[in-house]
């Protein structure tokens, strides 16, 4: 695997090369052609239209930062932008724990039945966002909703889980806990089986009961799996939207429209399509600096 | 652990359970786990009055046409990635790296432009093209190929095998464990794939079924007969396909490097 050797090639070694990188660019090139067109593309022509006022049709005009600081002044872009934080915040942990939690159990050999509880925790894996939207607003609708329909024969008071923001975005987060469970759990599944069983039967010798082992041993070597979980639960949490269409459409009201269902109602319904952009640069930088600041959260815990 | 798996198990089996119901036994208090008398009216109605047959063939030729090509570009790009190494290549894996960072499909207007542009609007090809690379497919490719040995490469190579033919014959065969998990993903992504159907359709006949289902939901009055049928409809595909492949998916060994 020597990229770059010092000792000087034969002849017929630098041509065996040159034609090994033409190959290589053959294999590369329908990637690359499709890297190019949906994504420096729409890359570089949402940068351009985050400085113009371009409304979806005739040409767009050059404004500058207007957009931007626009942004700035808009109540309705930080709300979301909020929003979304918030949720992020609550369901990445949640989900992490949760998928973590269940991982262990699940895999763990004293468990019986672990087959069968595996398909129950992964079966929301099968369900699309707009269904797992569906299913929970079934489940906690406010008139006809199982939950509240339980509550009430216990004797407690319907909860509003539809028309008060706050239990609304609530129901939103246990709906994507429960749908992202599944994927995660996958994740950890397969790093918790290459775990070598030598490790854990050596702790055991030593007389470590089995929460300490997951606790000193696997968790720990479950960290690059945990990071990786953590990265793209919130970057996934951060573009959340389909799920949230069917599940409440951002309602009550506007108040959990989260930042890409904005992005949407600002440059399709609105056509406002240079201020929409505006949007989705600053997410796309947001989204960045999370990457960056994970990354280099693995890279010294690693060291 | 079966709290937990209880826990999980209500909201879909509450939702499978409903779906059986009539109309009228959906909303009468005391509401009852399991239906008074079963009936499929409500999956009748979805099927008759929305045009689901469509929807089903459009959505099961999306999935299946992309995924192909999917298996195929990421398998192509994730051998180049592994074996012809060099700085093109590795400023290029970079690149694919970026793009599980920062998802496209949030950048939703311009995107749309280019599809416009493209002339890619309101066709199934709108929606097939821009999925076929994923950069969890390329990785998974990647990783696999990174541990096949460079010697069974030169071996083939002193025997005369040519760069593509050595692809053809004898890394995608012994790559066929990936190509199972990719494919089984890549159907999974476009089946229930919401945000590229919802930029560039725009005919009612070319929906798919989640754009389908998202009108339902999105209609003034929801008729929840209707809608539940429908969801559960949307649904057989993957549950289908999850009881074939059941082994692969629980065991497939993808801790490194996925998105989605």
């Amino acid at each position: 695997m020597s990229v770059i050797t010092r000792t000087p090639l034969r002849p017929n070694a630098i041509k065996e090369r040159r034609r090994r990188g033409v190959v290589a660019a053959i294999f590369l090139l329908p990637a690359f052609i499709l890297f190019c067109l949906f994504f420096v593309g729409p890359g570089a022509l949402g940068l351009y239209y985050s400085f113009t006022d371009y409304k979806g049709y005739g040409i767009p005009e050059f404004i500058g930062l207007d957009n931007y600081k626009g942004l700035f002044t808009d109540g309705d872009f930080y709300a979301s932008l909020t929003r979304t934080f918030l949720y992020t915040i609550v369901t990445v942990p949640f989900g992490y724990i949760l998928s973590l939690v269940i991982s262990a159990l699940v895999v763990s050999k004293s468990a019986k039945g672990a087959t069968v509880a595996q398909v129950i925790f992964f079966f929301p894996w099968l369900i699309s966002p707009i269904v797992t939207g569906v299913i929970w607003r079934w489940l906690f609708g406010e008139n006809f909703g199982l939950v509240n329909y339980l509550l009430s024969s216990v004797g407690l008071d319907p909860m509003k889980w539809a028309s008060d923001p706050n239990l609304a975005l609530i129901v939103v987060i246990l709906a994507g806990s429960w749908g992202s469970t599944a994927f995660s759990m996958l994740l950890f599944m397969s790093a918790i089986r290459n775990i070598p069983n030598s490790y854990l039967e050596a702790a055991s010798l030593d007389g470590a009961g089995t929460i300490i082992r997951f606790v000193r041993i696997t968790w720990p070597l479950l960290r690059p799996t945990s990071f990786m979980v953590i990265l793209l639960g919130t970057i996934n949490a951060m573009k959340e939207f389909a799920m949230i269409q069917s599940l409440n459409g951002g309602g009550p009201g506007k108040s959990n429209v989260l930042i890409v269902q904005y992005i949407y109602e600002t440059g399709f319904e609105r056509s406002q399509i240079g201020y929409a952009s505006a949007v989705s640069m600053i997410l796309m930088v947001i989204l960045l600096v999370i990457a960056l600041i994970q990354t280099r959260f693995d890279r010294s815990d690693l060291d | 652990m079966w709290a937990l798996a209880l826990l999980f198990l209500i909201p879909t089996a509450w939702f499978l359970l409903s779906s059986f119901k009539p109309g009228s036994e959906l909303f009468t208090w005391p509401l009852r786990l399991f239906p008074e008398d079963w009936t499929f009216s409500g999956y009748r109605a979805a099927w008759e009055r929305f045009d689901f047959k469509t929807y089903f063939l459009n959505t099961a030729f999306v999935a299946v046409v992309t995924t192909v090509f999917t298996v195929f570009v990421s398998a192509c790009t994730g051998f180049a990635l592994a074996k012809y190494r060099n700085r093109w290549v590795q400023a290029f894996f970079l690149c694919i790296l970026a793009t599980t960072m920062l998802p496209t499909e949030v950048i939703m207007p311009s995107t749309f432009s280019v599809i416009l542009g493209l002339g890619l609007y309101n066709s199934l090809a709108g929606i097939i093209i821009p999925s076929i690379i994923t950069a969890t497919g390329i990785f998974m490719f990647r990783q696999y190929f990174m541990t096949v040995p460079d010697e069974l490469l030169q071996a083939a190579r002193i025997d005369g095998a040519g760069e593509f033919r050595i692809f053809f014959t004898l890394m995608l065969p012994i790559a066929r464990p990936i190509i199972a998990v990719l494919a089984i993903f890549s159907f999974q992504w476009r089946w229930n794939d919401y945000i590229w159907p919802l930029l560039v359709l725009n005919d009612q006949k070319k929906y798919t079924l989640q754009l389908a289902l998202r009108s339902i939901v999105g209609a003034e009055n929801i008729d929840w007969s209707v809608l539940l049928g429908a969801s559960v409809i949307s649904l057989i595909p993957m549950i289908l396909l999850f009881l074939v492949f059941r082994r692969q998916i629980m065991n497939s060994d993808i801790s490194s490097g996925l998105k989605d």
